[in-house]
């Protein structure tokens, strides 16, 4: 409690009585202001369903019907039989072009994304010393994509010269192969991983952006100085603006839910308990890191600002829900565990595909009761009965 | 009359960089954004924990475990010795694949249908898991290549020679940096210009600036120049950061880059002024100015490209302006691409530009409170 307490002293229980009325009212007049503003309803219902269906279908890192030119310098039964391998993949449309010349181009251009070259001595020199190369040539510029598309290549690749091997008579001895189990998300789907983590990104953004404003609105009004001459207490005032918040942002996660297992099909194995406990901790910090910018700034523009640059670009590139934390240098991961979102994601993805896994969960979640503490703490100390 | 715009100017100037917050909220930010999202933002994979399950005590199941622990791109983190001890290890993420080589390795790897090797990879992050796979057989090839010489085994009748343009060795920053250099100089311009009106409409100085002899277009050029400046300013700096810290190549011609920054620019800054004045409050205003560059940089081909998405979608990006950005900044970057060659996406920024700002300056007089 500050000096600045203002409940009457010794009134043990009409005390409390007293703050519960305060608090109702407080609370009544940020949920009338917050439905009278279309903005703030629209951030909690509307931003999270067209955000999430934007994303959800838009976001995808499973290359398929990859474009790709066949130069085929001398068509025989052999190149054939492979050009055949590329057209029944799934993943590739081959388009047939003459020459290397006129390939490059359209690799230049875009069109396509990788060319195979089989040359004109592709035939004659299969099964002789030193074997037929087929050359392949990808445009590196997105190296993620085109390394996705090398594992395809390679796959259409082995799986042909298998066949192939068994048709002439001389089948192949591969020493070692790999037999691959996926745990969690066996076909690989990147949605199944990507939707938990678009759910984290979309939280951060209705946490902080319902909130972001809110304390710097009442100071560049002066209606925070009306506030100050009632005897509601800074911790009132506090809770007055959390709880709708809270309650809001509990609705958008309930139909970002709601559309991750049924519009997108991801399988959520654990409970919905841990999935409430998760994100209850993590909204609270989103809305206490709000309201510490908020409270900072004290100032609208600076605030909006603030809110744009430390919520939305460190929760998309630094959460690992697209780039993987573990790769990234030592200094740099320690700035990843400063974001909240990092331990949504992780409890997020972990909830959806894997279970209720509490050595994911109980240390994500103690990092975020952590971190919820210490914003809506430092907002507490930050905000003063007091004109500067 | 122009005069009076450089007043005008002047005037934007101080308000967005008289406040120290806010001066420092545009310059500070992106600096350290750079730097962090450049190292940040990769998807080659180093130090992926894995843990070895080697029931084989052969000479050849030993070569195998060499070539994963030699590797840069692995760190193993555990040995397991029992089945029961691989769940708890994947379920917990302290490894994400487990590479279990089983009793017979060396005697299968002498028969006909050869050897497997197990592995076990948590699927929890998709893009990571299929880069691994990636890696390990690489590194599974690499070794079958070495026993088939060893052996005199017969050797493939065809191999694959792969070779990439623009990026020999695949460096996924080589791609991602360039796309930073888009990033932050759109949201850089989005926090000058979408709070710009909605403040001094929420303040009441826009009804006097609206009174003054200024033409609406002449205001819209007053709140225009600034985010245009600041925008120019921290674009170049991105680029030299990009060229000489990250050493990213610059094959293509500057002025290329900078018709392209420049009508990307014009663009980013119509659709700001757009948003701003079509709103009230600055929460409005700020609300806009989220639900445009959500969107604009998910969708842009900045982390996944443009390709993998939906018909529909792709056709919705189509009035995005940081997806023709990307395409330019990248091609000179990257893959040198001649001016000529960029005219195609060009004149949809010019158009986008243009209709926007004409928005703007419409709303200046039209939305009144």
């Amino acid at each position: 409690m500050t000096p600045y307490h203002n409940s009457p002293p010794g009134a043990g229980p009409s005390a409390r009585r007293l703050t519960l009325m305060r608090l109702r009212g407080l609370i009544r007049k940020e949920f009338l202001q917050a439905f009278r503003d279309p903005s703030s309803l629209g951030i909690a219902f509307v931003l999270p369903v067209v955000l999430l269906l934007l994303f959800g279908y838009g976001v995808s890192l499973d290359a398929e019907n990859v474009p790709v030119a066949l130069v085929v310098e001398k068509p025989t039964p052999d190149t054939a039989s492979l050009c055949g391998a590329f057209e029944h993949s799934r993943y590739f449309e081959p388009v047939y072009l003459h020459g290397m010349h006129a390939a490059l181009q359209a690799l230049s251009a875009h069109r396509i994304q990788a060319i195979v070259h089989l040359r004109e001595d592709f035939s004659r020199r299969l099964f002789s010393p030193g074997s037929a190369a087929i050359q392949l040539i990808v445009n590196g510029v997105d190296a993620n994509t085109a390394r996705i598309v090398e594992g395809y290549v390679e796959g259409v690749y082995g799986n042909w010269l298998e066949d192939y091997a068994v048709d002439k008579g001389r089948p192949l001895n591969i020493p070692a192969s790999i037999e691959q189990r996926v745990w969690f998300n066996s076909n690989l789907r990147s949605r199944n991983f990507l939707v938990p983590g678009l759910v984290a990104v979309i939280m951060t953004l209705i946490g902080a952006l319902l909130t972001a404003l809110l304390m710097a609105r009442e100071w560049e009004r002066g209606t925070m100085e009306a506030l100050m001459v009632t005897p509601v207490t800074i911790r009132e005032i506090l809770i007055g603006k959390i709880v709708p918040y809270f309650i809001l942002g509990m609705g958008g996660m309930a139909l970002s839910v709601i559309m991750a297992v049924w519009q997108f099909d991801v399988p959520l194995r654990g409970s919905i308990w841990v999935l409430l406990l998760g994100t209850s901790l993590f909204l609270l910090t989103a809305l206490g890191m709000g309201l510490l910018i908020s409270t900072t700034a004290r100032n609208q523009f600076v605030a909006g600002q603030l809110a744009i640059i430390t919520t939305f670009l460190p929760a998309f590139i630094l959460s690992g829900f697209i780039f993987d934390i573990g790769s990234m240098p030592p200094v740099i991961r320690a700035i990843t565990y400063l974001i909240p979102a990092r331990y949504f994601v992780a409890i997020l993805q972990t909830v959806f595909l894997a279970g209720d896994v509490w050595p994911i969960i109980a240390p994500n979640s103690l990092a975020l009761m952590i971190m919820a503490t210490v914003f809506i703490g430092l907002t507490r100390l930050k905000t003063r009965k007091r004109l500067d | 009359m122009v005069s009076r715009i450089i007043a005008l100017v002047i005037k934007e100037f101080l308000a967005l960089l008289k406040d120290p917050k806010s001066r420092f909220v545009i310059i500070g930010p992106p600096v350290i954004q750079l730097l962090v999202f450049g190292y940040a933002a990769t998807f080659d994979l180093t130090n992926v924990p894995f843990a070895i399950y080697n029931e084989s005590p052969s000479e050849e199941a030993r070569q195998l475990v060499a070539r994963f622990r030699g590797s840069a791109n692995f760190n193993d983190v555990a040995t397991i010795t029992h089945d029961e001890q691989i769940a708890p290890l994947v379920d917990s993420k302290r490894v994400l694949l487990v590479v279990h080589i089983g009793p017979r390795f060396s005697r299968d790897l002498r028969s006909r249908a050869g050897a497997a090797v197990q592995i076990i990879l948590d699927g929890r992050d998709s893009n990571t898991a299929m880069l691994a796979m990636g890696y390990v057989q690489k590194i599974v090839n690499g070794f079958n290549v070495q026993w088939a010489g060893e052996n005199d085994k017969p050797e493939p009748p065809a191999r694959l020679v792969m070779r990439s343009w623009f990026n020999p060795n695949l460096l996924s920053r080589w791609f991602i940096i360039p796309g930073i250099v888009g990033l932050l100089t759109l949201v850089v311009t989005m926090l000058v210009t979408a709070l710009s009106v909605a403040r001094e409409r929420e303040q009441g100085t826009f009804d006097q600036l609206l009174v003054t002899p200024y033409r609406p277009w002449e205001v819209l050029i007053g709140k225009a120049v600034p985010g245009f400046v600041i925008g120019m300013v921290e674009a170049t700096l991105i680029s030299v950061v990009a060229v000489f810290w990250f050493q990213v190549p610059l094959l293509g011609s500057l002025p290329a880059l900078y018709t392209g920054l420049f009508l990307f620019l014009l663009s980013a800054i119509g659709v700001g002024l757009m948003i701003s004045s079509l709103s009230v409050t600055q929460q409005q205003g700020l609300l806009g100015a989220f639900m445009f560059l959500v969107p604009a940089i998910i969708l842009s081909g900045f982390a996944t490209p443009i390709l993998n998405m939906p018909p529909l979608v792709q056709k919705l990006t189509l009035i995005n302006p940081m997806r023709y950005f990307m395409v330019i900044v990248r091609g000179v970057f990257l893959e040198g691409t001649p001016f000529h060659l960029l005219i195609g996406q060009f004149w949809p920024l010019a158009v986008i530009g243009i209709v926007t700002l004409s928005i703007a300056a419409w709303l200046f007089r039209r939305r009144m409170y």
